[in-house]
């Protein structure tokens, strides 16, 4: 069950993301957006997504150098494991009040602002359900980390020798599964690949069309009458994507 | 000299009577659809008033278009690209629903379902949006024809600084209809506002669109726009504006909104301009000589040179020769008589308008005085500075100079054209009065007041080696089309934008009946499931057997249409 848990499931998360956002960017670019509910209220927005959405790129940020830095590293730069707990726990609980907070506020409004909850399809349901279970247990990750000493479980020699073997194709499923894991962070572990696999369903897509080329663009963007501005797709022509009522089958 | 074609519109406010039917049959046309419900690619306001959405003009607030920095160069008014990136999460500065109007329909059914009672059933109005009964508050027209002024008229933004000048009092205001649609800017601010770049320019023919798969909905165009006319499609997540018609325009026929004017107000034809020194001209440093330094960056195609170069760069003879008819160049740059509105956004609008002077007769003919008479109309255009400068915030960035000489142009052109209605001998200082000549003014008179279809539509085709490309004719052949797409029959193949083409029109008006229009179906038989004209097999297979059901066997004939039925009955009483 672990061995396929934390050495099969991933790589099969990974398989579905890959496929699944190579098809849905092939067929579904008009469905392609964040889906947004600002027009329908802003108040709570206006607090509630910054915080969420900055608190997950520190998050990010956190996870990149809890999971991606082998503990040798920092510890050949003479970074000891007391200071480095510090800043991981600093960053750590900052990162994970903005988006628990953030999140419970996006969820409270969606479910209370009545326009909002009727934008919502099950699709995103599900979608909240996972980011909101995983939050949870990544909250749990960072307080019990916090709030134990430091002979508590160091996800570094755990957890993230785990993590770097799935990408270096050999998958060391006994580092997190060894006895002496909290619950919480295999948990957690398993849940970021079930969120991963489904991403590509989701609107979580909207990540992936994170707007960093307007930095570098011209501000007005020219084009040619016909020209689709991307390489035409062989087998469907881009404006397929409409759901026109008018289309018929054998036009 | 990069030279680049606009395709450009003039409105002749004079001529307005604020009845809607552009906004009508523009909504039919386009945004009939979920997730549009609020969305009015076409609106009419009527001025003074707060506008679609309200107070849309105060970019104090909304912070829309384009304005100078310290180091006198263009920088968005919103803020720049990483200000933008910065508040990607939650748009600080978009209009919410109540800014436009929360969208609602009646409960119709109400009317044929109530049981017998004593009162009448009425259909109460319930939200679009949330479907909860409301009350409506506001919407696209709300305060039309000064309905309400008296209590919302001073939050009109273009006000600032007249406020103590206008009554509101309805018997002495002074009002007009603004028919507003996207102004397809030389400088748009929506497309240098769109993180994705999903809105671009097209350089045939300078049409702004929005790429429907390249919108990710991050509303930055809705905010960026000074005119508020991009929309944000709540059902879809996508930004959604006024595409000029352009598979309509295309293919040589007008928008609809010009098409179905009752008024025969709006004028389409093209502009040629320099590409290349659109930012120079956005960016002179005062307000008040933005219309000038719009008017300086137009080319004009009965200039040889001009012609040569144009076509030298590959614009094609017939869009020169286009260019050279264009009743919108003749309006700008000939007569002169044609504004911009809200020069000051520094987006470079391409719609423009001829400022009414019907309110300044109508306030002269209450005095007695004969208001068709030159000399009372120019006293008058001097005398009520109010209209001239609530024009002028509206066209003119506040500078009243431009406004006073179209009205003084439109007063001499009345009084003249009266002499010559009236068989006396015309006077000639009249229209020297306004610089013209009395051919001028004839000419003018002509245009503005008797132009038909051809002479103030001139939209060159589309062309030809770019056919397979068009939307209206879907000459393309995409490998692969056999059965239904991915996501069903509703994502099938190619559909043209609109259902009209010119060939189809033709035939149509040309038809003795509609079973001769190719592509037509009855719309009589249709129960508003599926395609019209053709059933679904499921719905076929569902009628099976049932006699009379199935349009292949009708029981019995008489009566298959109710109507017939009805007729045959009332016949013989006649």
């Amino acid at each position: 069950m672990n061995t396929f848990l934390f050495g099969v499931f991933p790589y099969l998360a990974m398989a579905v993301f890959v496929v699944g956002m190579i098809w849905r960017y092939k067929y579904d670019k008009f469905g392609w957006t964040t889906r947004s509910s600002q027009l329908y209220e802003s108040k709570l927005l206006r607090i509630g997504s910054p915080l969420f959405h900055y608190g997950i790129l520190l998050a990010v940020v956190g996870h990149a150098m809890g999971l991606l830095i082998p503990k040798g590293w920092t510890d050949a730069i003479g970074i000891d494991q007391h200071t480095y707990h510090l800043v991981a726990v600093i960053g750590g609980v900052t990162a994970g009040i903005m988006v628990t907070v953030g999140f419970l506020i996006l969820v409270f409004r969606r479910r209370t602002v009545k326009t909002v909850f009727n934008a919502t399809t099950v699709n995103d349901k599900v979608m909240y359900l996972v980011l909101g279970l995983n939050i949870f247990f990544g909250m749990w990750n960072t307080i019990s980390t916090a709030i134990g000493d430091e002979n508590f479980y160091n996800y570094r020699t755990g957890v993230s020798v785990w993590f770097r073997s799935i990408f270096m194709a050999q998958p060391n499923v006994e580092a997190i599964t060894a006895a002496g894991t909290p619950f919480q962070f295999m948990a957690h572990a398993f849940l970021s690949f079930l969120l991963i696999m489904i991403w590509p369903f989701t609107r979580l897509v909207h990540v992936f069309s994170a707007p960093v080329q307007y930095v570098a663009r011209p501000y007005i963007v020219y084009r040619s009458k016909g020209d689709t501005g991307q390489r035409p797709t062989p087998s469907r022509a881009p404006q397929d994507t409409w759901k026109s009522p008018t289309s018929a089958k054998n036009r | 000299m990069r030279i680049m074609a606009q395709m450009a519109m003039v409105m002749n406010l004079d001529k307005c009577i604020g009845c809607h039917t552009c906004s009508v049959t523009c909504k039919q046309a386009w945004t009939n659809r979920t997730g549009l419900e609020y969305v009015w690619f076409n609106n009419v306001e009527t001025r003074p008033g707060l506008g679609y959405p309200r107070r849309y003009e105060d970019q104090e607030t909304w912070k829309g278009g384009w304005e100078l920095g310290r180091n006198g160069r263009l920088k968005l008014k919103g803020g720049g690209r990483l200000a933008k990136l910065a508040t990607i999460f939650n748009n600080p500065k978009l209009p919410e629903i109540e800014d436009y109007y929360e969208p609602w329909t009646y409960d119709y059914e109400n009317l044929l379902n109530a049981p017998a009672q004593k009162t009448f059933p009425v259909a109460r109005p319930h939200s679009l949006l949330d479907g909860r009964p409301m009350n409506p508050q506001w919407g696209a027209n709300w305060d039309d024809d000064l309905g309400g002024t008296y209590k919302t008229g001073h939050e009109d933004p273009m006000l600032k600084g007249i406020e103590e000048k206008v009554t509101f009092e309805f018997d002495k205001s002074f009002m007009f209809y603004l028919p507003r649609i996207c102004e397809h800017c030389l400088n748009p601010t929506c497309a240098a506002s769109c993180p994705s770049g999903a809105i671009y320019k097209r350089e045939e023919d300078g049409i702004v669109l929005v790429d429907q798969n390249r919108c990710r909905g991050w509303r930055m165009c809705i905010s960026g726009c000074p005119y508020k006319k991009i929309y944000f499609n709540h059902s879809t997540g996508k930004a959604e504006k006024c595409t000029f018609c352009y598979p309509r325009v295309e293919v040589g026929i007008p928008t609809v909104c010009s098409e179905t004017c009752v008024g025969r107000l709006r004028y389409i034809g093209l502009m040629l301009y320099d590409a290349d020194a659109v930012t120079a001209a956005a960016s002179v440093k005062d307000d008040r000589d933005l219309y000038e330094a719009q008017r300086g960056v137009f080319l004009d195609p009965r200039d040889p040179a001009v012609a040569r170069e144009a076509e030298r760069q590959g614009i094609p003879l017939d869009w020169i020769d286009a260019a050279k008819k264009s009743p919108v160049l003749r309006l700008i740059n000939d007569y002169k008589v044609a504004l911009p509105l809200h020069p000051e956004y520094r987006t470079m609008p391409m719609v423009w308008y001829i400022p009414p002077l019907s309110p300044i007769v109508d306030a002269v003919r209450e005095t007695g005085e004969d208001a068709e008479e030159a000399g009372n109309l120019f006293g008058a255009i001097d005398a009520l500075r109010i209209p001239l400068e609530y024009l002028a915030n509206l066209f003119t960035a506040g500078d009243v100079q431009p406004v006073r000489h179209v009205l003084d142009k439109l007063a001499a052109m009345r009084s003249y054209m009266r002499d010559v209605n009236l068989e006396r001998e015309p006077r000639e200082e009249i229209a020297a009065a306004v610089g013209m000549t009395g051919t001028e003014v004839q000419e003018m008179f002509r245009l503005l007041a008797i132009a038909k279809y051809d002479e103030r539509y001139v939209i060159p085709t589309a062309h030809a080696e770019q056919a397979h490309a068009l939307e209206e004719l879907a000459t393309d052949c995409p490998v692969g089309e056999g059965g239904p797409g991915a996501f069903g029959g509703g994502s099938g193949g190619p559909v043209p934008v609109a259902i009209q083409t010119l060939r189809e029109t033709k035939e149509r008006m040309q038809a003795d009946d509609m079973s001769q229009v190719p592509g037509s179906v009855s719309y009589l038989q249709w129960d508003g499931r599926g395609v019209p004209g053709q059933e679904s097999p499921e719905a076929a297979d569902d009628r099976h057997g049932i006699p009379g059901a199935g349009p292949d066997l009708p029981a019995d004939p008489k009566a298959e249409h109710p109507l017939q039925g009805m007729r045959a009955q009332e016949e013989p009483e006649q």
